[in-house]
């Protein structure tokens, strides 16, 4: 006969069981019996936040540069409902996190009781599973089983709905490794058949003009996957580009990156992905910002789609060659059958492609990130470039918020490795960086981590920068502020005749002060003059930074691609605006 | 071409519209059914018509009919998303008019009609299985097995002889002959 329990520590045992270090969170009524247990548990930490929202990026950030799952706990009613903008976050950007929330007692369940809600019911969509745990004898089978759904196949995120008198009641505790990968036969795993690698392979050599197109799950498949991918790259001398959430996973500065891909992409990797024969997707999933306009995407080319959900394959676009899989697992078989059959591939396929890249190579020669500098006014992207020139002799760690800022660090940071960008991609939450960064120090101590950041997102979350204070964060927040909602203004511009409604900030404090507030360093840099000398100045102080970078105000984020466009005819920069229809303007 | 600086992408072309049968094996567990319908109903696919109930009561395993309407790649969507959540076994699909398998309706009506006009309605009925569940001297509750359409006829031609309330179910599917859904 086991030994029986109370609820709330069957959750600390399964925590422990599951390995974990950390939990990111905040108190309130309906979890105070699993609070009060925290002290029994040594190898547990909590980290608490400001804002339930903060906990859960947070969190993100954590798994994101980990790769482990991150553990959230929240209240009921309010907590729960807060952590919600990040439990979509990662559900979008397929993030492994496991959130725990209290819940009122089982009794008073349906009766609008105080800080009550139907957590299940409000997470159903945001969320891989839900489980709302009404014996407690079901509670350390559901946590295990949590945190199998979130890690198993493509990631998310989880939720463990706790009502108090469960975290009271006693019960047993059994570790059981669920039977999950069984019943879940397809969604997990799929074995990969020769026909499908050798149907790759074919493609491979029969293609003159091929393009690699890969995305976020090359990171979520591990560091292996990065390593295969630059291999096969290598292998094949073909051109890759990469979508947001994949930078990392391929070396940015080398000579085959063409760089990032979609409505702010590069020139070249957008002109490639138009005119290209072959078009190898791997672990990205044809986002509407990456396509543009669907029936005129890469017309000419055969597909392959490399994924691990089957329904991300079809979804937007249809392809030649589909195989539903873990990247690492695909590419290491694929690697090598692929040596097997094609000795010397490299230099006797040379000549095939050789015209492709005098292509683009002329594409490239349009230079399209480049601006137009100035020796009086901080440019946000020189910021940028001057912040990745000091930062890249060492493992720098970066967040963003969302807009502008967000995709000039994007264009203008160079990433080398995985996991070593953390930004909200597909549901775009402003606020997100802040919070990520805390959790990114956590997981990385002693690393280099900056919150690339504009200064309307920042404020969302900025509550958070007292969590990196009390647990001695030096993360590092760097302020692109040009005083404007700077992608709603770029759009206001170009859409709406420059009725910049609503996008401008007044009153915005005064950050240096702020962050002295806080108790940790500001520091403001004016001119391009005197940039180097601050940045330096950030990276060397071990105390968590923010760094108010007076930027242009008017300046907008080129390349683009107007939505409605295909890839062949992106905007470069200013000079190049035209007149937008009024069919153009509904669609925003 | 329209010139167009959205946001976001103008629409692109609408394939042809199908109607299909999927019928889905789930844990009968709290909230099965609103992760089903909630599936539906946030990806903007439609349903038509759903029947649920268990079908395995040691296993707990209910079985579910949703009849919805889509272009192809909507209802191959619907299909793989079906799939993915977790109490879901397994997720059969059929296209509306395939000849190996049957589909069923029941409805009942309560009709306001004396006994002359109740035999008549019980020969129009005729094809359809009925069965006569209540009996007064002014109103009678029959019951009847069908096609939708069928079913939808027979509820107008019904109309006129003192329909005065339907209470429908969903469509239930099933293969001919020995092969089951796999």
């Amino acid at each position: 006969m086991p030994k029986l329990i109370s609820g709330a520590e069957i959750v600390f045992k399964a925590l422990e069981d599951q390995k974990v270090e950390y939990i990111f969170g905040y108190p309130g009524g309906a979890v105070l019996p699993i609070y009060d247990e925290l002290k029994n548990h040594k190898s547990i930490k909590h980290i608490l936040a400001r804002h339930e929202q903060g906990a859960g990026h947070a969190a993100e950030g954590y798994a994101r540069s980990s790769g482990k799952p991150g553990v959230l706990l929240v209240t009921s009613g309010p907590g729960a409902t807060n952590a919600v903008t990040a439990l979509t976050d990662a559900y979008m950007d397929s993030v492994p996190l496991v959130c725990i929330s209290g819940q009122v007692p089982t009794h008073l369940i349906g009766t609008d009781a105080f800080q009550e809600c139907d957590t299940t019911g409000i997470t159903r969509p945001c969320t891989k599973h839900n489980w709302l745990v009404k014996d407690v004898n079901d509670l350390a089978r559901v946590l295990h089983l949590a945190f199998e759904v979130a890690t198993t196949g493509r990631p998310g995120p989880v939720l463990v709905d706790i009502p108090k008198d469960i975290q009271f009641k006693k019960g047993k505790y059994k570790f059981t490794k669920n039977s999950l990968k069984k019943k879940l036969n397809g969604k997990a795993k799929h074995k990969i058949s020769n026909k499908e690698v050798d149907k790759f392979i074919e493609l491979i050599t029969k293609s003159s003009k091929p393009i690699f197109y890969t995305g976020g799950g090359v990171i979520n498949s591990g560091p292996d996957a990065s390593k295969y991918l630059r291999e096969l790259v290598a292998l094949t001398g073909f051109p890759i580009t990469s979508t947001l959430q994949g930078l990392g996973a391929y070396p940015g500065d080398d000579q085959q990156f063409l760089g990032m891909l979609g409505m702010h992409g590069t020139y070249e990797a957008n002109n490639a992905m138009h005119d290209c024969d072959l078009m190898i997707n791997i672990g990205a999933r044809f986002d509407d910002r990456i396509t543009g306009k669907v029936d005129e995407f890469s017309p000419k080319s055969k597909k392959i789609h490399v994924d691990i959900d089957p329904s991300s394959i079809g979804k937007n676009i249809k392809v030649d060659l589909a195989i539903v899989s873990d990247v690492s697992e695909l590419l290491k078989n694929l690697i090598l059958r692929f040596k097997e059959k094609n000795k010397n591939f490299l230099s006797s396929n040379k000549q095939k492609t050789s015209k492709w890249w005098e292509q683009i190579d002329k594409w490239r020669d349009k230079k399209s990130l480049n601006f137009i500098n100035s020796e009086k006014i901080i440019k946000p992207q020189h910021a940028v470039q001057r912040l990745y020139e000091l930062t890249k002799d060492q493992d720098t760690f970066v967040t963003t918020e969302v807009g502008q800022h967000q995709m000039w660090a994007a264009q203008h940071y160079k990433f080398n490795k995985p996991n070593r960008w953390m930004t909200s991609g597909g549901l775009g939450t402003m606020g997100y960086g802040l919070p990520a960064a805390i959790g990114v120090q956590i997981a990385n101590p002693g690393k280099l981590v900056v919150d690339i950041a504009g200064e309307a997102s920042v404020l969302m979350t900025m509550q958070e920068m007292s969590t990196a204070v009390q647990y001695k964060l030096p993360i590092k927040i760097f302020i692109l502020n040009n005083e404007y909602m700077g992608m709603v203004r770029q759009w206001q511009e170009l859409l709406h005749e420059k009725n910049y409604s609503e996008s401008y900030t007044a009153a915005l404090p005064d950050f240096v002060k702020l962050a002295e507030s806080y108790g940790c360093i500001g520091i403001r840099a004016k001119t391009p003059d005197e940039l180097d000398k601050k940045i330096k100045e950030m990276i060397e102080v071990d105390k968590p930074v923010i760094f108010d970078c007076v930027v242009d105000k008017s300046e907008n984020c080129f390349p683009m691609i107007p939505s409605g466009k295909p890839h062949n005819q992106m905007i470069l920069g200013p000079e190049e605006e035209e007149e937008i229809s009024d069919e153009g303007k509904i669609l925003v | 071409m329209p010139k167009s600086k959205s946001a976001y992408s103008i629409p692109g072309k609408i394939g042809k519209i199908e109607r299909h049968i999927i019928v889905v094996w789930v844990d009968n567990e709290a909230g099965v059914l609103a992760r089903i319908a909630g599936l539906f109903s946030g990806r903007g696919y439609n349903i038509e018509s759903l029947a649920v109930a268990e079908v395995d009561k040691k296993k707990h395993i209910s079985r579910i009919t949703i009849v919805t309407e889509g272009t192809p790649q909507v209802i191959e969507q619907i299909n793989l998303q079906l799939k993915k959540l977790v109490p879901v076994h397994k997720v059969a699909d059929f296209k509306r008019g395939e000849k190996d398998i049957l589909f069923r309706e029941l409805a009942l009506f309560k009709m306001l009609a004396n006994s002359k006009r109740q035999e008549k309605i019980k020969k129009i009925c005729k094809k359809f299985n009925p069965v006569v569940l209540d009996k007064t001297k002014k109103s009678f509750v029959i019951q009847v097995t069908a096609l939708r359409a069928e079913i939808d006829k027979l509820a107008l031609d019904l109309k006129r002889l003192g329909l005065i309330s339907t209470s429908r179910t969903g469509s239930v599917a099933m293969t001919k002959g020995a092969k089951i859904f796999n």
